[in-house]
């Protein structure tokens, strides 16, 4: 018991991310204005992104760009350590994850001010009311 | 709602904080995220690609699939946004008009408008403020410079930090720069709808036109050694400037959907006013 | 050394999301989250990703922001909770 607590305790950073993670995910669900929603939805989303981030962390290495590189001519004059460079591999998919986000708030945002125009609003259950009280 | 809410987040962190008891130690060189494929991404990404900014090696040559079907995805968000807002309804009267001469400011309230031809007038936004010199005389100045740096994002990106979205995003940026500090129509009339959605299409097409080249040279789908039989650049250079190429093309379709997302959004479709 | 600017910041960035979502002004939740958005480009770069700093910078703290604030002024600036 002592040491599954001593264990969880190690791990102080994923209890961080994942509090982040739980602020956008109420702010999803609780929040009744829908630019309100948009923010919590950016930052589950970049909660996320800072999850995989920190899963390729090495300790004591550089950036992923091979130092004294340019203009080498034949790549035996390099000798590559891989456990002095950071994994580049979840850098890679978390800047194909940062574009999608940027395009899907675009989207939501263009959503929301067509709702505007409509209703007048942007309180989600006054739009409701709004709906069932035009459909009578 | 707000009690239901707090159950389930409290339910999904306990379920989480459960689960991190499996996961490895912070900064290990030995995870499992770090031993499988990417050993050979740091190893031979000189000697196969001749870039050394890992990253954009793994992003535009060996993942390059991945990159192609998000600049589709960007092209397509700029598209529902444009199809979502725009109309062509102008509105009736509020018309803002200043003469240049004299400095006087006219409100015309009905639905006439002053004809573009008399060059003493020019149309002027419903919230705009004569106390304006300073922002346009160092926004003009500063503009150019924001995209040369974007080109050399772009241009640098196998070296340093950046690559293609990054230059292309500060390219649209300085547009919306543009836009912000003079008039939402100064903007539109250097980049109109038809040349914005043009490009957005061209940046997809020249993506997906490297990849045809290459298959139709003999090779699979963006293999880009096989460009080596049109250009006189040995198979392991060429993959730098075909990576180059791709480059090029994510950074001018995100330039134009950042443009036209801006231009919709601040001006709810009608593309006359804006912030 | 390195873990405690990454303990202050990830502070900072934790009091950043609760104060976006909570105050009730919009404009005000937009430069909140352009706050928020600069913070985690400092955590990333902090931890090596500098790719994708780069990216969250002209991205998240640049053209997000933009883009929440001509939308809240398209719409209202008031909101109930």
């Amino acid at each position: 018991m002592h040491e599954f607590f001593m264990e969880i305790v190690d791990k102080y950073n994923y209890w961080l991310y994942i509090i982040l993670m739980m602020i956008g995910l109420y702010a999803m669900i609780v929040k009744n204005n829908l630019i309100k929603k948009l923010v919590g939805m950016n930052i589950f989303q970049t909660a996320i992104i800072l999850f995989y981030i920190s899963i390729g962390y090495k300790e004591d290495a550089t950036l992923p760009i091979i130092v004294n590189a340019h203009g080498v001519h034949s790549p035996e004059e390099l000798a590559i350590n891989t456990a002095e460079y950071i994994n580049p591999l979840p850098h890679v998919l978390m800047l194909t994850a940062i574009v999608v986000s940027v395009a899907t708030l675009g989207v939501a945002l263009a959503l929301s001010v067509k709702v505007y125009q409509q209703y007048k609003t942007l309180e989600e259950d006054e739009i409701r009311m709004r709906i069932r009280e035009s459909s009578l | 709602m707000r009690y239901i809410g707090l159950f389930i987040v409290i339910l999904c962190g306990a379920l989480l904080l459960y689960a991190t008891q499996d996961f490895p130690a912070w900064g290990d060189p030995n995870s499992p995220a770090s031993s499988h494929v990417s050993p050979h991404y740091i190893q031979k990404s000189i000697e196969e690609t001749s870039v050394p900014n890992l990253v954009t090696s793994v992003l535009a040559d060996y993942r390059s699939f991945d990159t192609m079907f998000e600049t589709t995805v960007i092209f397509c968000a700029g598209l529902a946004c444009l199809l979502l807002l725009r109309t062509f309804i102008q509105e009736r009267g509020n018309w803002y008009y200043r003469h240049i001469p004299t400095e006087v400011t006219l409100h015309i309230k009905d639905a006439r408008r002053i004809p573009k031809d008399i060059k003493d007038f020019e149309r002027i936004d419903t919230l705009w403020v004569p106390y304006d010199l300073i922002i346009k005389t160092v926004c003009r100045i500063c503009i150019p410079f924001i995209q040369l740096f974007a080109f050399y994002v772009v241009a640098h990106g196998d070296f340093s930090p950046g690559g293609g979205f990054q230059g292309g995003v500060i390219f649209g940026a300085s547009l919306i720069l543009l836009a912000i500090a003079f008039d939402l129509r100064t903007a539109i009339e250097r980049l109109d709808e038809f040349k914005l959605g043009v490009l957005s299409a061209l940046g997809v097409f020249l993506y997906a036109g490297i990849g045809m080249l290459c298959m139709i040279l003999g090779g699979s789908f963006l293999d880009y050694s096989q460009l080596s039989k049109i250009f006189p650049v040995d198979p392991v250079h060429i993959r730098a400037l075909g990576m180059l190429g791709v480059e090029i093309g994510v950074g001018i379709s995100v330039m134009a959907v950042m443009a036209i997302i801006y231009i919709n959004i601040a001006s709810e479709g009608r593309q006359d006013e804006g912030l | 050394m390195n873990w405690l600017i990454d303990l202050f910041i990830l502070t900072l960035v934790i009091v950043c999301a609760i104060a976006a979502i909570s105050v009730r002004d919009l404009l005000s939740t937009a430069i909140l989250f352009g706050a928020y958005s600069f913070m985690m480009c400092l955590l990333w770069a902090i931890m090596g990703a500098v790719d994708v700093a780069f990216t969250e910078a002209s991205v998240g703290a640049g053209v997000s922001t933009v883009f929440f604030v001509a939308a809240v002024f398209r719409t209202t600036r008031r909101t109930k909770d």
